[in-house]
Parts: structure tokens; sequence; C-alpha cells
């Protein structure tokens, strides 16, 4: 067993894959707002009073959270261009990565909002403030601060989870190593480095919606 | 789809629930060690088995499936592709394990310990007979919980090249060109393992909810 470690096609490599790591940020980044407009909408269909609406929200979030992500970009993949819109990999795994995460979103999102009590809203609505106000300002952003740490959990996940996206090959770091993996055989330098790549993008992440949540969520509780 | 094909996807099935027995079994068994190791007490084992779980949970499951699968390989361990995902999926588990049941011996109150300790308890004594029982009970619903993250996870050996219940998908569907109908079904096969678990998970967390109130 002589093997000697070789990173060289990787610093060769190196420039790539730092572009490859903007790729994962957009996924990523693309696949969080997308997931927090179906958590949101999810929610208030979730709490509509048209009960058929209701299951829908209940039967999407099972059915999402109940298979694995792979079996979910295919289908997306495969199902898109039947319903006529072609799109390129890298979109389609933002529209993936978006349901992917809605789903939780709508789950964690829905949790914050129970937790408002009620005469926090009644409260809003006899000072005069209409529905949406009541629901933006009143029961939304208390709801998020409140489960803004799930939330932010959750968000790394999908972060970590775009690495799938490669499946599709979409533009992503791991879709780029695999490149270079195949073409220098230095599969587990290639994978070791991307590994650590992984763990600084997770950190920024954290450290982004730590940065968020202070610039947001900083107004006092009581 | 034929008789077949829908076999065929049965002989994946078998594989993906193989993979995730072995994954959680082995899973809990190092994450049993992750979680005493966590809550040691000794500062600088702690520190250490905190970096073992943030690395795991800071990185994504198909990297860790990589590096493991061609790391055993480089150091000279001759292994089917399976077995190492079955490592790879082992070390995963135990690291998210770890953590759950980290905060769930953490959870119990602090009285708990301080009277064995009086009781002059021993170590094993103390953690076997009064803190896991309660811990345990406390992170059922999170364990089920990744049991079924677990799951989902084994599809991902499907990229590694092993044939499970996705990559079984996969061949079916390149064979049949009917990818909707194929994924359709392997994605429901998935359902039906993982939405008993979700049930059960979310009735347990009620019912502690309950009972803790």
């Amino acid at each position: 067993m002589n093997y000697t470690l070789d990173f060289t096609p990787v610093i060769e490599g190196l420039p790539s894959l730092l572009t490859a790591c903007l790729g994962t940020f957009t996924l990523a980044i693309c696949g969080m707002l997308l997931a927090t407009v179906i958590g949101i909408g999810g929610v208030v269909l979730r709490q509509s009073k048209i009960a058929p609406l209701r299951w829908l929200v209940i039967v999407f979030v099972e059915l999402i959270r109940n298979t694995p992500f792979l079996v979910q970009i295919f289908f997306i993949y495969f199902a898109l261009p039947l319903t006529g819109i072609r799109l390129d990999p890298t979109p389609t795994a933002i529209i993936a990565l978006g349901i992917n995460g809605g789903a939780y979103a709508i789950e964690i999102i829905r949790g914050g909002v129970q937790s408002i009590s009620k005469g926090q809203m009644e409260a809003g609505l006899a000072l005069g403030l209409h529905k949406g106000q009541v629901f933006r300002l009143i029961i939304l952003k208390p709801a998020l601060r409140a489960i803004f740490p799930s939330l932010t959990s959750q968000f790394v996940l999908l972060t970590l989870t775009t690495s799938i996206a490669s499946a599709i090959s979409a533009y992503e770091l791991t879709s780029v190593s695999q490149r270079i993996e195949s073409d220098s055989f230095r599969s587990f330098e290639v994978y070791f480095t991307v590994t650590i790549f992984y763990l600084v993008i997770s950190w920024l992440m954290m450290r982004l919606f730590a940065l968020f949540s202070a610039r947001y969520f900083a107004y006092p509780v009581k | 789809m034929g008789r077949d094909e829908f076999l065929f996807l049965l002989i994946g099935l078998k594989w993906t629930v193989a993979l995730s027995a072995i994954g959680f079994v082995c899973g809990c068994l190092a994450g049993l060690v992750i979680a005493l190791l966590r809550t040691s007490g000794m500062r600088p084992i702690e520190r250490a088995t905190a970096g073992y779980i943030a690395l795991f949970q800071g990185t994504p499951l198909l990297m860790q499936l990589f590096v493991v699968y061609y790391g055993l390989a480089l150091i000279g361990i001759k292994m089917d592709a399976w077995a190492a995902v079955a490592v790879g999926l082992t070390l995963h588990a135990s690291a998210y394990l770890g953590e759950i049941w980290r905060g769930g011996i953490e959870a119990v109150p602090r009285g708990q310990t301080e009277a064995s300790k009086a009781l002059a308890l021993s170590y094993s004594s103390r953690m076997k007979d009064v803190l896991l029982p309660q811990a345990l009970r406390i992170s059922l619903p999170a364990t089920i919980g990744f049991l079924v993250q677990l799951i989902k996870g084994t599809s991902l050996a499907s990229i590694v090249g092993f044939t499970e219940l996705t990559r079984a998908g996969n061949i079916i569907s390149n064979q049949i060109f009917q990818p909707l109908t194929v994924f359709g079904i392997v994605g429901m096969l998935y359902f039906i393992m993982c939405c008993p678990l979700t049930i059960y998970g979310a009735y347990l967390e009620r019912k502690f909810a309950a009972s803790a109130r």
C-alpha cells in the first residue's frame, strides 16, 4: 500500500472550485428565498377557512418531508418539461430546493404563528390596523423571530442539500469537484478539500443568519 | 411498467431497508459513545466530540460518503460499495444521534445527577439506571425524526454507485422511458416507509408535551 497524497490537481482546480462555491451560494440563497415564500404562503393557506386548501397543504408537506430530495429533484427534472417548461438544470435545482425547503419552512413557521397569542391579534385589529397589517406586523414578524433558530438550522441543511443538485448536473461545488475528480482520479484529495469548503460555507451561512437576526429582530421583547 | 420492473424496485427497496437498519443500529451504538463522551465533563474530550459533531453537521452527507468511500480504499481497506456506504451512514448517524442524546442527557434535571452521586452510585450505574432511561425517553421523538432523515439519506448511496431503491429507479427509468411513473412509485415506496415513523414521532412529541404540562 504505497499511496502518496497528491493535491496538485486540487490546487490547479482551485479557481474553478472557488467560483463553483458562488454557484452553491446562488442555489442556496435562491432556494431559501423560494422556500420562505412557499413557507409563508403555505402557512396562510394552512390557516384558511376552506378545508380542501388546508388538506392540500398538509398533503404537500407530508409528501415532501417523507421522500428523499434526490427522488424529488429527479421527479421535478423530468416533470417540468412535460408541463411545457424547459429549464436548465440550475433553475430546476433552485425550484426543487425551494419546494423541499418550503415544506419544512411551512411546519416551522406554523409553529411560530401558533405561539402568537390571540389577544395580540385582537389588539391589533382594535387599534384599527387592517388584516394585512396585523398579519405582517403583529403575527408574522414575532413568529419569525420566535422560530428563527430552527429556520436557520433548516436553511443551513438546505445549503448542504445543494450538493445533491449535482445529480442533475446543476452548476455548484459538488458537480465541479466531480469533474476535477474524473479528470485527475485524485478522488480522496478532491473530496476532502471540498468537504472543508462546505464546512466553511455552512459556517458563513450561520454567521449570515446571526447578522440578519441582529439587524431585523433586535427590538425588545417586552 | 411491468411486474419484472416492479420486482426490481422491490429488490432495491430491500437494500434501502438493510442500509437504513445497519446505519441506524451501528449509529445508535456509536452515537451513545459520542453522547457519553460529549457529556463526560472532561474538557478536551468534550471539545473533540463537539468538533466531531460539528464536522458532520456542517458538511453534506454526499461528501461524507465520498470521503469515506475513497478514504477507506486509500488506507488499504478493500470494501464493497454497500459496506463503505454503511460505514459512512454509521459515522453520520453517530454524530447526529450523539448530539440529540447529549441534549436529552442535559435535559434531565441536575438534581438527578446530584441525588445519584449522593447515593454513591457508580458512573455506570448513574448513567444506566438513572440518566439514560430518562434522557432517551426525552429524545425519542427527535431520534425517530432522525431515522426518517437517515432512510432518505440512503438514497445518496445511488450516487456512489450502489443499487438501492433510487438507483434501481434510475435504471428502470432509463429502460422504459417513463421517469415520472418510476420516480412516482419510488417516491411512494419511501413515503410508505417514512410516513408511519413521522406520524409516530409526532404522536410521541404531543404525548410528552402533554405529560410535561
